[in-house]
């Protein structure tokens, strides 16, 4: 029997992918190959749209991979399934990296992805869940996607139907009041079918965090507010996996991710201009070769 | 059902006045008892919103978020990705300004079968002020495509609107009155996009919404003492909006006054004239608040706005002076 990473036992109308019954080396592997896949896939969606958000695309790859390949009980050809684990990009900008996942995962097209931003395209900039499967929130403006959570863990409680709930936010997005409204209400309510990751790349479109609007310390924040805050290394695929899949009884779980914004491709790594800066045809193929 | 008589010559006893609250309250009760997807959702105003018998019959069902109205929509938002029905109850100018973009966002843009309710919207709230007053909500929700805007007159509506909005299917805003009204509807009290004729004429039409609907009536009543045929019109959907019936009211009556208990700009009237201009302009006065109110009751300062039946009167006579 192939044992979910929520214990549960993998039944008919929605399995997450096989990497759950790997074993973590296995697993590694399968997802680091699979994150090659998609941020390649990123680096092309972006140069033909010439257009997009690559340094955070670049930093979730990795906890977005976990997810969707490891993780979510979810079924391609039943995205509706109501059982199904919900999971809702907060940081909705990086819709690139989820559009994506989505396609290598089985949701949609792959030959889609070339459409990204084009004219009436169903891949806008930002998700919709109205036009692509698999989406679960329209998101775009920032701290919305953490209220839509606790909603979804809320409700998930209410019909005892015992999915979970996962939302990745980005750093400086947590300078949103709505956030900790939300992570407030989360905690008061002890929503154990609910995650809560922080994309921590420690920078925003402008500057530095730190130097905007602090957010340290962050994980004493987040557990003040009645979470189980665990900190990792965001591109650590066994720590990722750890820290979805561990049970958090009582109490939502914030699984702060440290990571790399442009993570794969050095001359973006780390550097605030690569926000949303459109690499060169030069520099598409020394990224596509760097991520080969 | 209780339409005033037409007679001005007829004084008859005041007619008994309602909370539309209370039978929002029971109708939401009533609903749920057979429907396990409805919830209701607050933010800290489980009285304020009527919701005490609810919570007693539905105990885990009634989730207050408290004082936090972003998280509140959002929350529903997420709710009705989960399979539920969630009704968010919060007084209207809290729910419809702190969370625009929610409303906008996670709920119209979404699509997401979420049913907003504005309680105590208008001068409601009179004397604790401009802040607590909800004046320009129907401009802010009018600006949200996709969000169908209810505006229930009398109890009889408003229960017909809370089960309307638990078969659309889809996004709703409902403004819930607390100034209370007498009944005005007739016996089939509601359709989503179905104007009224509540009093028929020929010189002019009164089109009103939500309280001043029977405001309007008594207006009519004047006019008729004053020789001025008028009719009235009671739109309780501001969207979608009844284009015919506005229509045949410029071009049956030749002039409109339009009243609500909301900002002159982007409600009732302005919604009524982006018709009118398009298709057969009439002359129009459009009656509404025109901006920061004093210190006053509901009663005063609908008085002191000139929402009241001298000043609907008034209004009509400038048209057909």
């Amino acid at each position: 029997m192939i044992l979910q990473a929520n214990g549960r036992p993998a039944e008919a109308g929605g399995a997450s992918a096989d990497g759950s019954s790997l074993s973590a080396e296995a697993r590694a592997r399968l997802l680091g190959d699979t994150a090659r896949q998609v941020r390649r896939s990123i680096v092309g969606m972006i140069d033909a749209a010439k257009a997009g958000h690559i340094g955070g695309d670049l930093s979730v790859t990795d906890i977005l991979t976990t997810l969707y390949f490891s993780v979510l009980r979810i079924d391609p050809a039943n995205p509706e399934w109501a059982e199904r684990d919900r999971f809702i990009l907060s940081k909705g900008h990086c819709a690139a990296a989820l559009y994506s996942v989505l396609a290598q995962r089985g949701f949609i097209d792959p030959d889609l992805l070339q459409t990204f931003m084009k004219p009436l395209s169903v891949l806008n900039g930002h998700p919709n869940r109205r036009k692509v499967a698999g989406v679960e929130a329209n998101t775009g403006p920032l701290g919305h996607g953490l209220p839509i959570g606790v909603g979804s863990a809320i409700a998930s409680k209410l019909s005892g139907s015992g999915w979970r709930t996962f939302v990745v936010l980005g750093d400086g997005e947590l300078q949103e009041g709505s956030n900790w409204e939300a992570a407030m209400a989360a905690g008061h309510r002890g929503l154990d079918n609910l995650v809560a990751i922080v994309d921590r790349n420690r920078l925003q479109q402008g500057a530095r965090t730190e130097d905007t609007n602090r957010l340290d310390p962050l994980a004493d924040k987040w557990t003040a507010f009645g979470w189980d805050t665990v900190e990792i290394d965001g591109h650590d695929y066994d720590a990722l996996y750890e820290a979805f899949t561990a049970p958090h009884p009582g109490k939502p779980r914030c699984v702060i991710a440290n990571t790399t914004k442009g993570k794969g491709v050095s001359f973006i790594e780390d550097r605030v201009e690569w926000h949303h800066k459109v690499p060169s045809p030069e520099q598409v193929v020394l990224a596509l070769q760097e991520l080969s | 059902m209780n339409a005033p008589a037409p007679s001005p010559a007829a004084s008859p006893a005041p007619a008994a006045k309602f909370d539309c609250r209370v039978a929002f309250a029971e109708t939401l009760i009533e609903l749920a008892r057979t429907d396990p997807r409805i919830v209701a959702i607050c933010n800290d105003s489980v009285g304020s919103s009527n919701l005490n018998a609810f919570r007693d019959a539905f105990p885990d069902r009634l989730i207050n978020v408290g004082i936090a109205e972003q998280n509140m929509v959002g929350v529903a938002a997420g709710l009705a990705n989960g399979g539920f029905v969630p009704f968010v109850c919060a007084a209207a100018p809290f729910l419809t300004g702190r969370a625009t973009e929610q409303i906008k966002a996670d709920v119209a843009y979404n699509g997401y079968h979420v049913v907003l309710c504005g309680m105590s919207p208008g001068m409601a709230y009179g004397e604790l002020g401009p802040t607590h007053h909800s004046i320009e909500d129907l401009s802010w929700m009018r600006a949200i495509t996709g969000l169908p805007i209810v505006v229930p007159a009398d109890p009889e509506q408003t229960s017909a609107a809370v089960r309307w909005a638990v078969e659309s299917g889809g996004p709703s805003y409902l403004r819930i009155g607390r100034t209370k009204v007498p009944s005005v509807s007739k016996a089939d009290a509601f359709a989503i996009g179905r104007a009224d004729v509540l009093r028929d004429g020929t010189d002019v039409t009164l089109i009103a919404t939500g309280v001043m609907v029977s405001r309007a009536l008594e207006a009519a009543d004047d006019l008729a003492g004053k020789g001025i045929s008028a009719r009235v019109l009671n739109i309780a959907t501001i969207r979608p909006l009844d284009e015919d019936a506005i229509l045949a009211a410029a071009r049956e009556t030749g002039a409109i006054v339009t009243v609500e208990e909301a900002m002159v700009e982007g409600g009732l009237g302005a919604a009524v004239a982006a018709v009118v201009v398009r298709h057969h302009p009439v002359p129009m006065r459009i009656l509404g608040v025109p901006g920061f109110a004093p210190t006053g009751s509901a009663e005063f300062l609908l008085e002191h706005f000139g929402l009241d039946r001298a000043g609907i009167v008034g209004a009509a006579l400038e048209l057909k002076g």
